[in-house]
C-alpha cells in the first residue's frame, strides 16, 4: 500500500479506518430533495440569465472514435461563438476532446479565452496501470491542454483498494503541472450507492482534484440529479470544514436546457451563487448547446423554434 | 344495485396519450368542460409531431393507405356516438367513406403527382412528391366529424404529421375522433388534437418554426395576421376547403423532389 502524502490541515482523508465510516446517506430524502428543487420554476429573466450561465459554463464535448482534426474544429468555432447570428450570446467554458486532437484545438482557440481540456488517465475506464495513465496525463499537458478530465479506477474502488485510487490522483495531479486544472471523473453509474459517490468525492478531493465530475458519457446512467446533490454536498462539506474551495463538474445525459437549469438551481441552493461560475462549476454537454440556444431565441422573438435553423453539431 | 356513472373527462390528444391541459384549464362547448390548450400543450403537440413524422413518412404507402383503412373502421364501429356529436348517422357516413377515398390514395400519388421527365441531355429526371412535414390545421366549425375529417386526411395520407386545432364551439366530435385514432395503428404523435381558443392557439402555430404548414381554412378576418406570422419560415398557408374531396388538397401538403439520375452504359 502506498503511503498518502501530506493533507491539507484539518482535512484527514483519506485515511482508510475514516473512508468506510462515510455512510448511511438517506437516499430517499436525497432523491426527494432533488426532486423538489427540479420543479422550482424559473421564469423569464431569471430564466434568461441562467441559459446564459449554462452556456458560459458548458465544456462542449466530443469524445467519440471517429473524432477528426475537422469536426473538432468545427466545435472550436461553435464554442466561440455558438450562435453565430447572435453576437450577444456568450462563449463557452472549454472544449473537451481527446488528446490526439488538443493542437487542433490549441490552434483554433488561440487568444479566445475558450480553454481546452483533455480527457486523459486511460478514459473511459481507466483499467490501465497507473504509469501509463501518468504518461497520458502528462503527454496531454505538453500537446496544450488547459484542463485534464481523469477518471478513477473503479475496479480498484470498488473492491476496497482506496489508496490506489487515491494515490492514482495525488499522481495525476502532479503530472498536471502548475498550469493545467485537475477534474476527477468519479462515473458515478458505475458506483453502486449514494454512500459510494460521497466517498469517491472525498476520496478525489483529498487527492488534489480542483473539479469532481460525474460521469465519463459512456454509460447509460450519468449526471442524474440525486447524484449531482450528493456530490456538491460533499464539495460543501469540505469547503466548512477547510475552507477549500473545489469545482464541480455535471457531464453526461444533460441534453435539454430545462435540465441544464435544474442542476444550476440544485448548485445555487447546495454552494450558492459564489458556485454559479465557469471556474467553479460547468457543464459536460455537447448536444445541450442548440436547445439552449433555441430556448434563448424563443426568448427573444416569442416564437417557438426548429432545430433546422441551427447547426447539425 | 345502484351505481355511479363514470364521467368523461375531455382531454387532449398529443403523443399518443389524452393528456389534460399543462395549464389546467377547461372551458365549456357542449355542456361539457373541455381542455383549454395552452401554448406550452401546442409546444409538446408540434414535437410529438416533430418526433412521430419520419416513422409515418418513412413508412410504405400501401401501409399508410392500410392503417388509415383500419381508422375508417374504427369510426365505423362507434357510428352512433359519433352521430350524436355532430350532424347525424349521414355525416358520419359521409366522414368514414372520406377516411377510405384518401386511404386509397396514398400508393396512388407517385404516379399522379410525380413521373419521369424528360430532359435535354443522358440524364433519368425523376419527380418524387414527399411530406413537407409537421402541418398544423384549424378544424372548421361546420359539420364538426366531417370538417375536420376533411382537413385531416389530406396531409396525413402523404405522411405529414398534424397538429390540428379542433372547432372551439364543437369540440366533442374531435374528442371522439382522438379515441377512434388512438384505436387505429396510427403511430402515437402522427395526428395529435388539441381543444382550445382559436385566437389563443391559432398564432402560436402561426409563428412555430417547426411548423411546416398552416391550414387555416376558409379566409376570415384574422388570415392576414396568420400568414404574416407563417412567413417567417416560409411555411405552406392553406386556406382549407372543409368540404373539400381531391386528390390536389394532398398535394398542397407534398413537397416535389425531382433527382436526375445519369445514365449508365
Amino acid at each position: 500500500m502506498a503511503q498518502a502524502p501530506v493533507l491539507p490541515p484539518g482535512f484527514e482523508l483519506p485515511l482508510e479506518p475514516r473512508l468506510p465510516r462515510i455512510g448511511s446517506i438517506d437516499a430517499v430524502a436525497l432523491e426527494e430533495r432533488a426532486a423538489s428543487l427540479a420543479k422550482r420554476s424559473i421564469k423569464r429573466d431569471a430564466k434568461v440569465f441562467a441559459l446564459e450561465l449554462a452556456i458560459r459554463t458548458i465544456d462542449l464535448t466530443t469524445l467519440e472514435g471517429a473524432d477528426t482534426p475537422g469536426k473538432v474544429a468545427a466545435m472550436c468555432s461553435k464554442a466561440v461563438r455558438p450562435d453565430p447570428t447572435d453576437p450577444s450570446i456568450p462563449s463557452c467554458a472549454a472544449i473537451c476532446v481527446y488528446p490526439n486532437l488538443v493542437p487542433t484545438a490549441r490552434e483554433r482557440l488561440q487568444g479566445t479565452g475558450v480553454r481546452v481540456a483533455a480527457v486523459a488517465s486511460g478514459f473511459p475506464s481507466g483499467q490501465y496501470p497507473t504509469p501509463i495513465k501518468v504518461a497520458d496525463v502528462r503527454s496531454a499537458v505538453e500537446l496544450g491542454a488547459d484542463e485534464i478530465d481523469m477518471v478513477i479506477d473503479r475496479g480498484a474502488f470498488l473492491s476496497g483498494r482506496y489508496a490506489k485510487v487515491y494515490d492514482e490522483v495525488v499522481r495525476v495531479k502532479e503530472s498536471c503541472g502548475e498550469s493545467a486544472h485537475l477534474k476527477v471523473i468519479l462515473e458515478t453509474g458505475e458506483l453502486g450507492t449514494y454512500d459510494n459517490v460521497r466517498r469517491a468525492t472525498l476520496l478525489a478531493i483529498a487527492g488534489g482534484a480542483d473539479f469532481v465530475k460525474t460521469s465519463t458519457g459512456k454509460i447509460p446512467s450519468a449526471a442524474t440529479l440525486p447524484v449531482a446533490l450528493c456530490m456538491l454536498e460533499a464539495v460543501r462539506d469540505v469547503y466548512a470544514e477547510t475552507g477549500r474551495r473545489v469545482g464541480f463538474k455535471a457531464a453526461g445525459g444533460i441534453r435539454q436546457a430545462k435540465q441544464a437549469v435544474q442542476h444550476l438551481v440544485l448548485v445555487h441552493e447546495t454552494l450558492g451563487p459564489e458556485w454559479l461560475t465557469p471556474e467553479l462549476y460547468r457543464l459536460g454537454a455537447s448536444s445541450l448547446v442548440n436547445d439552449i440556444l433555441m430556448q434563448l431565441r424563443k426568448e427573444k422573438t416569442g416564437a417557438y423554434q426548429s432545430p433546422d435553423y441551427f447547426t447539425l453539431d | 344495485m345502484t351505481r355511479l356513472p363514470v364521467k368523461k373527462t375531455y382531454k387532449l390528444f398529443v403523443g399518443g396519450a389524452f393528456p389534460r391541459s399543462e395549464s389546467g384549464r377547461t372551458y365549456e362547448a357542449e355542456g361539457q368542460n373541455v381542455a383549454r390548450a395552452s401554448r406550452k400543450d401546442v409546444r409538446d403537440a408540434v414535437r410529438a409531431a416533430r418526433a412521430a413524422q419520419p416513422a409515418w413518412g418513412g413508412a410504405t404507402a400501401y401501409n399508410r393507405g392500410q392503417v388509415l383503412y383500419r381508422l375508417a373502421e374504427m369510426v365505423e364501429s362507434r357510428v352512433p356516438e359519433f352521430a350524436e356529436l355532430c350532424g347525424g348517422r349521414d355525416e358520419v357516413e359521409r366522414a368514414i367513406d372520406r377516411v377510405v377515398w384518401y386511404a386509397g390514395w396514398a400508393d396512388k400519388l407517385p404516379q399522379v403527382l410525380g413521373g419521369a421527365n424528360p430532359v435535354a441531355g443522358p440524364y433519368f429526371n425523376f419527380t418524387v412528391p414527399e411530406p413537407t412535414g409537421v402541418v398544423a390545421v384549424l378544424a372548421p366549425d361546420a359539420s364538426p366529424l366531417l370538417g375536420l375529417v376533411t382537413r385531416l386526411l389530406p396531409p396525413l395520407v402523404g405522411g405529414n404529421a398534424v397538429v390540428a386545432v379542433a372547432s372551439e364551439t364543437r369540440p366533442l366530435a374531435a374528442i371522439e375522433l382522438a379515441e377512434a385514432i388512438a384505436t387505429s395503428d396510427l403511430p402515437g404523435g402522427v395526428v395529435n388534437l388539441l381543444t382550445g381558443f382559436r385566437s389563443e392557439l391559432a398564432p402560436v402555430l402561426g409563428a412555430h418554426m417547426d411548423v411546416n404548414a398552416f391550414d387555416i381554412g376558409p379566409s376570415n378576418g384574422a388570415a392576414a395576421e396568420l400568414e404574416t406570422l407563417a412567413a417567417e419560415n416560409v411555411k405552406r398557408v392553406v386556406h382549407g376547403n372543409p368540404d373539400g374531396q381531391s386528390p390536389w388538397e394532398i398535394a398542397a401538403y407534398l413537397e416535389l423532389k425531382t433527382v436526375w439520375h445519369p445514365i449508365g452504359q
